[in-house]
């Protein structure tokens, strides 16, 4: 994958930051409500795509199961507000309860009347879940398709276990949040989607610098010695198992974080965020926006949700169709995105073929050799 | 005594479902290291083979035969979801060689396609696409030699499209005038009905045994024979072991890998065709009746190990019968005055969703003994 990026202009950098500041801040009042959640959903996805960038695009984990992670954070947070807007119901626990004839609370839903825990359980539980899952598959070198298919069998497996527990956790029903209150508001309420708007657009600008700082640097560099050849760096010394571990917990942390900025707004989390097209979507995303470039996770989640939504409203059946060959097209013609394309030699071919620009002659041996490195 | 043979019975029902559906796919990852997440769909097409025999099994002309449609759709279904397949593998699969992970993804896009084609496209003018994708892509290979190597083949070639395009409208066409309810799209599930002789129960040592799931352990089992056979009596079969075991080697020697590669593809979708059946008289049949089955086998190829159809036949009855001891909540009547926190474990075990948790986890601790399965192939390459 080409890593030459297009240098910007300070001054440009400077006022693209400015527009988009701007824009976050007077969206609210430019959009209508319903675009606004809409909006607001489709970047709390983004950071998600962050996430599956870090692991798929940076270290050649292909993980089908991030939904795993997502619905984690969205039940955390769920909980959350369940438990703290029950004082009216009997025993004063939330309502469904009463429809299962459970009168004591579970012992795991204890600590979410903490908003300090459920604050740290949003990130903290899926990172270890996914620390957990992560390392009992790679201490065993299991990888490549193997690992999908692994991700993907324990997000079967999440989806059961909280599709059947009505006594847990309301099982198929999901939790509720719209209604709920926080700080004395309704979740629901537009002044309340608003602040959540805003919260969103400023977690994904700081989750988008965060996973900068993690790709930058040694780690990075590991990071991506790892997706193009896993034997070498483990003969040069470094314990691979140990980095896979720490990237696939941060990607599976971003992803709580996702699901319960998701969830506030959706108004209801339910194992329908742990099906199996959910989570391959997340990873369409990111190569569609392109992948190893980060930005190209985040514009891809938004503009192809919102492609979705679009497309739904005018053809609903057709939807299925656009998306299956999205994902034909996108790994047999457009292998590295759309931002990949862009940063890369991609205009400059297209130039070319029209005569527009002379093509640069260097040795061949050097172009074959690029060529090699493009194939991972 | 009773109980046991009865979960076993029950196991290896189960199971033979899961090693139908799997056998196809094992093979195509052993030779190509891809994993088909169409798999399923395919399987789905043959199960809408099924149900579309079946109604045309009921015209006047052939209701003498009508119970016996059951035996000429498992060949239709092998028949339609290998030429699927083959078509896959032409256009996309053969294109990312090399990419498994983008392979999978773009198998998924397939998935999806022909879910929604399913439900959008009304089942005859399906079956007309089918049969002129049938004639298209077989008549070249079936002209006289002589016509072949004549100048004007490329013609040849493309007027068989043609004509295979032609009889796919008439057929089509001719179907959905014949047959009405398959001459609009639907999205709702259909249900196949089991001929008379296959309906009630088969009474063995005192113990009533349902005769479709005998019927599905008869086609498991003549399925993994054929597919024994043929990888270890025929030339083909030959080919195909060269190379699952080394690939370039096999091309240095003059094997066409191209050639190997479609028909174990053609082999692989084919048998998920077959699995169709299978499934298709288990329940009713829809567009996503594949997904029920796909997760299942991917277990069975990770437990299984790859290159060796012994490993796929243990993993799939070893699931099997796991799956009904933990889901039935068999083990409590078999040992009834276990200690109590382990018979609330398996209590809460005991729902064919819960049992899912059960046996992954079981799966995910073997794979920490053995983490290429049951028969790891052996070499001393670096793994990659």
């Amino acid at each position: 994958m080409s890593l030459s990026k297009i240098k910007f202009d300070k001054k440009i950098v400077l006022s693209f930051w400015i527009i988009l500041i701007a824009l976050i801040i007077a969206a609210p009042t430019i959009l209508p409500v319903f675009r606004l959640n809409l909006l607001g959903r489709y970047l709390s996805l983004s950071i998600v795509a962050l996430g599956v960038d870090l692991i798929w695009g940076y270290t050649g984990l292909l993980s089908l199961g991030q939904g795993i992670f997502f619905a984690l954070g969205g039940y955390c947070a769920a909980m959350y507000l369940q438990i703290t807007s029950s004082s009216e119901f009997p025993n004063n626990i939330p309502e469904f309860f009463a429809l299962y004839g459970v009168e004591k609370l579970p012992f795991f839903w204890e600590p979410f009347r903490s908003p300090v825990f459920t604050f740290f359980a949003i990130w903290i539980i899926p990172a270890l879940v996914a620390g957990l899952i992560g390392f009992l598959v790679f201490r065993n070198r299991i990888k490549g398709v193997y690992f999908s298919i692994l991700t993907q069998a324990s997000l079967l497996v999440f989806f059961n276990f909280f599709n059947g527990q009505q006594k847990l956790i309301n099982g198929t029903n999901g939790l509720k949040t719209d209604v709920t209150q926080l700080f004395g508001q309704m979740v629901g309420s537009e002044s309340m989607q608003r602040i959540f708007f805003w919260i969103t657009a400023i977690l994904v600008i700081a989750a988008w610098f965060f996973a900068k700082w993690v790709v930058k640097g040694r780690f990075g560099n590991i990071l991506i010695g790892i997706r193009d050849d896993e034997p070498r760096v483990r003969f040069t010394g470094y314990n691979p198992v140990i980095f896979k571990t720490i990237i696939f917990s941060i990607a599976g942390g971003l992803a709580g974080i996702s699901g319960a900025l998701y969830t506030v707004q959706s108004g209801i989390v339910s194992p329908q965020f742990m099906t199996v097209p959910f989570s391959i979507e997340m990873v369409i995303w990111v190569a569609v926006g392109g992948r190893g470039t980060l930005l190209g996770a985040i514009l891809g989640a938004v503009f192809i949700n919102y492609a979705k939504s679009l497309v739904s409203e005018a053809l609903p059946a057709s939807w299925m169709f656009i998306q299956g060959g999205l994902f034909i097209l996108v790994v047999t013609a457009l292998p590295e995105g759309v931002l990949g394309w862009i940063q890369g030699d991609g205009p400059r071919n297209l130039l070319q073929r029209f005569g527009l620009k002379r093509k640069i002659e260097t040795y061949p041996s050097l172009e074959v050799n690029n060529k090699e490195g493009n194939n991972e | 005594m009773e109980l046991l043979l009865d979960s076993l019975f029950n196991g290896v029902a189960i199971g033979s479902v899961l090693l139908v559906a799997a056998l196809g796919l094992a093979i195509v990852f052993g030779l190509m290291g891809v994993i088909n997440l169409a798999h399923g769909e395919l399987m789905m097409l043959g199960a809408y083979t099924t149900y579309v025999t079946q109604l045309i099994f009921k015209l006047p002309i052939l209701k003498p035969f009508y119970n016996s449609y059951i035996i000429v759709s498992i060949f239709l279904a092998f028949i339609v979801s290998g030429v699927v397949g083959i078509l896959l593998e032409k256009t996309i699969i053969r294109k990312l060689y090399g990419s498994p992970l983008e392979t999978l993804l773009a198998t998924w896009g397939v998935s999806l396609i022909l879910q929604q084609f399913v439900r959008s496209v009304p089942l005859a003018y399906g079956t007309g696409l089918i049969i002129s994708l049938l004639i298209g892509l077989f008549l070249p290979t079936i002209l006289p030699s002589k016509i072949k190597e004549s100048i004007n083949y490329k013609y040849f070639k493309f007027s068989s499209w043609i004509f295979a395009a032609l009889t796919g409208v008439l057929t089509g066409s001719l179907i959905s005038s014949s047959v009405s309810k398959l001459s609009r799209a639907s999205a709702r599930n259909v249900d196949v009905t089991a001929p008379s002789w296959m309906r009630g129960q088969v009474e063995i040592i005192g113990t009533a045994f349902p005769k479709t799931r005998l019927m599905i352990i008869v086609i498991t089992l003549i399925s993994v024979i054929a597919i024994t056979l043929f990888l270890n009596q025929s030339a083909w079969g030959m080919r195909i072991r060269a190379v699952t075991q080394n690939r370039q080697m096999s091309d240095c020697l003059g094997i066409s890998t191209e050639k190997v590669d479609i028909i174990t593809f053609g082999i692989g979708s084919g048998l998920a065709g077959v699995a169709g059946v299978a499934v298709s008289l288990l329940g009713s049949v829809g567009p996503n009746v594949g997904g029920n089955y796909i997760v299942g086998c991917f277990m069975v190829v990770v437990l299984g190990g790859v290159g060796n159809l012994l490993g796929t036949v243990l993993a799939s009855f070893g699931i099997g019968i796991m799956t009904d001891l933990i889901g039935a909540g068999r083990l409590l009547s078999i040992w009834p005055d276990m200690p109590l926190p382990l018979s609330n474990t398996i209590n809460f075990f005991a729902t064919t969703s819960m049992a899912r948790v059960m046996i992954f986890a079981l799966i995910v601790i073997f794979l920490q003994f053995k983490p290429t399965g049951l028969f790891p192939q052996k070499g001393r390459m670096v793994e990659n």
